[in-house]
């Protein structure tokens, strides 16, 4: 101990400076260690199970593979332009497209309406909020075949229609190919529309009453207030119910796969029963993965475009 | 008071329009197929509870329901433990790269899971995770970690600094703050990542629907669907395990609804 200290002027002519900078040292080294075995963990999982699988479907998707042996039969770029050129996947691409622009069209204005609807002092209030949201908990496959059941022919949603006196509204709901998308919009709308309530909602309580009754005392009526006033003021919350539901849209899968596989004769397949049906059950993998990395590309690009020019105002910084 | 009356009808609408198919789901249930087919939007009469009672008693709905908590719960774990670490290193230390890290787990919310699932089929295969429930948990907890991520981290940022001063002048080490401080004081925000990562674990259908073939390892979403298809004849009872199925989702979501709400709003917030 004495002699420790009473040898280091010897040594060092400023007694300070190495020690500080070997207990920096030191600690920097303890940082990154922390740093390392903080980060590791999430990082292996994330990029082992998020990333890889990217690259893997990129490099698969080169080959014509019934996903057995090794991967010799090395064809380009073929397999893009064969999906791109079948009738089937473009109208799969169709469909989506079809279900996310209803999505903006019909489900938008309907969150909007029952969302300021619920922000009104009704009694019951917290109730009618949890029933609106209760078949966003429901899974897709428990969506599925609950209106797959109500739907047979003559079934319950038939049922009612006739003692409603609506008799000729009734359609083969899933065996036309003319309805079966919007039968199916329908059930997409029923299990998602309590999302969009919740989300707004929630924008709605960030906005000060004071905005709305300064509106009303320069003498705009409860319309010119919601439209000028409320609606400009819940964009945010809008543009993102926007993107997720076109997220959503152009990755469609359980609903459709559990009501109708995809037909009758494709008239309600999806990117995603289109890639599953010919990639998966076909033993199609090379193909397949061609479809797989086409829809990530698409949603892809959509993200970043989206992020681009519609949200970058709102989360700078956050993505893209 | 004319406003109110509308709201109250349309309300009145809604619920009806929301509620009806599950009670349609549940009162069919105690049904017999024949009154179902005979009168479809029929009430029970007389009730019958052999549906449920076979459904319950049958070895195959509390499989299903024991394989999907069970993948649940490692997905949640997983997710939650590793997200939190990764939070707590993204916002109490200050590096290089770190934005960049940031950016990269936020990259995985523009990236689905179903959009990945016949990528990541093949990738389990190779890794030899097929038939095998890990094969479906650490696919999901790995898609988890965005989100969770991206919850926790601004709510571990905004602790006090003075708190963490506080700790490491006693003597505390900086992971001893993690542990003892900044993670009991993150309780709420890890409850809505778990609900968040839970609740998407539970209802996912397209991996587990890949990875098992071996109808012994189904989720709960795979077994309601393979149990209507190979029930077609027989409705009541389908409906009946329907019914019982939903109960689950249900159950927790009026548990944790607060939370559930309060994360998906939260997230949008960033």
């Amino acid at each position: 101990m004495s002699t420790a200290t009473s040898s280091r002027p010897l040594t060092a002519p400023s007694p300070h400076a190495p020690a500080a900078g070997g207990a920096r040292r030191r600690s920097r080294t303890r940082t990154r260690l922390e740093l390392a075995l903080l980060l590791a963990p999430g990082l292996v999982l994330f990029a082992g199970f998020v990333l890889v699988p990217i690259f893997v479907a990129v490099y698969y998707s080169l080959y014509s593979w019934n996903g057995f042996g090794p991967l010799t039969d090395f064809v380009g770029l073929d397999n893009y332009v064969d999906a791109f050129s079948g009738d089937v996947f473009r109208g799969s691409i169709g469909h989506n497209l079809i279900i996310a622009a209803l999505s903006i069209i019909v489900q938008l204005p309907l969150s909007i309406g029952l969302a300021l609807l619920l922000n009104r002092k009704l009694r019951g209030r917290t109730f009618l909020r949890m029933v609106v949201f209760a078949p966003y908990v429901l899974s897709e496959a428990v969506t599925a075949v609950i209106w797959l059941l109500m739907l047979q022919p003559g079934g319950f949603v038939d049922e009612v229609l006739r003692g409603a006196g609506l008799g000729w509204l009734v359609q083969q709901w899933l065996a036309d190919q003319r309805i079966v998308l919007y039968t199916l919009f329908v059930v997409i709308t029923w299990k998602y529309i309590g999302f969009g309530v919740i989300l707004l909602l929630a924008g709605l309580q960030g906005i000060p009453v004071e905005l709305r009754e300064a509106a009303a005392l320069d003498g705009a009526t409860s319309w010119q207030a919601t439209r000028h006033v409320v609606l400009p003021l819940l964009g945010p919350t809008i543009r993102v119910w926007i993107f997720l539901s076109v997220i959503g849209s152009l990755q469609l899968f359980d609903l459709v796969w559990i009501m109708t596989l995809g037909g009758p004769a494709n008239a309600s397949s999806t990117m995603a029963t289109y890639l599953i049906d010919h990639g998966f059950k076909r033993y199609e993998f090379g193909f397949g993965s061609a479809v797989a990395v086409i829809l990530f590309l698409i949603c892809f690009l959509f993200a970043l475009l989206y992020q681009r020019y519609a949200l970058r105002r709102d989360t700078e910084g956050a993505v893209g | 008071m004319r406003r109110n009356v509308v709201g109250y009808l349309t309300a009145f609408a809604v619920v009806g329009v929301t509620v009806v198919p599950l009670l349609f789901v549940l009162l069919g249930g105690f049904r017999t197929t024949a009154q179902i087919n005979s009168s479809p939007a029929g009430l029970p009469g007389p009730w019958v509870w052999d549906n449920y009672r076979d459904v319950l008693s049958s070895p195959v709905f509390w499989r299903l329901l024991g394989n999907s908590a069970f993948i649940a719960v490692i997905a949640t774990t997983l997710a939650v433990v590793l997200g939190s670490m990764a939070a707590f290193a993204l916002s109490r230390y200050v590096f290089r790269g770190r934005e960049a890290f940031y950016t990269l787990f936020t990259l995985g919310l523009l990236f689905p899971l179903g959009v990945a699932t016949l990528p990541l089929y093949l990738w389990l295969r190779q890794l030899g995770l097929l038939e095998n429930p890990l094969g479906v948990a650490i696919p999901e907890a790995a898609f988890s970690l965005p989100i969770t991520i991206v919850i926790l981290r601004p709510f571990m940022h905004a602790i006090p600094r003075e708190l963490e001063d506080a700790a490491l002048l006693d003597g505390a080490a900086k992971l001893g703050f993690f542990w003892r401080i900044l993670l009991p004081l993150s309780r709420p925000a890890l409850a809505t990542v778990s609900v968040l990562a839970f609740v998407s674990s539970w209802n996912f259908f397209l991996l587990p629907l890949l990875v098992f073939n071996d109808s012994t390892h189904f989720t709960l979403p795979l077994g309601v669907a393979m149990f209507q298809s190979e029930h077609t004849q027989d409705t009541a009872k389908v409906l009946a395990f329907t019914a019982l199925s939903m109960i689950p989702a249900l159950t927790f979501f009026v548990l944790a609804e607060r939370r559930m709400v309060g994360g998906l709003t939260g997230s949008v917030k960033g």
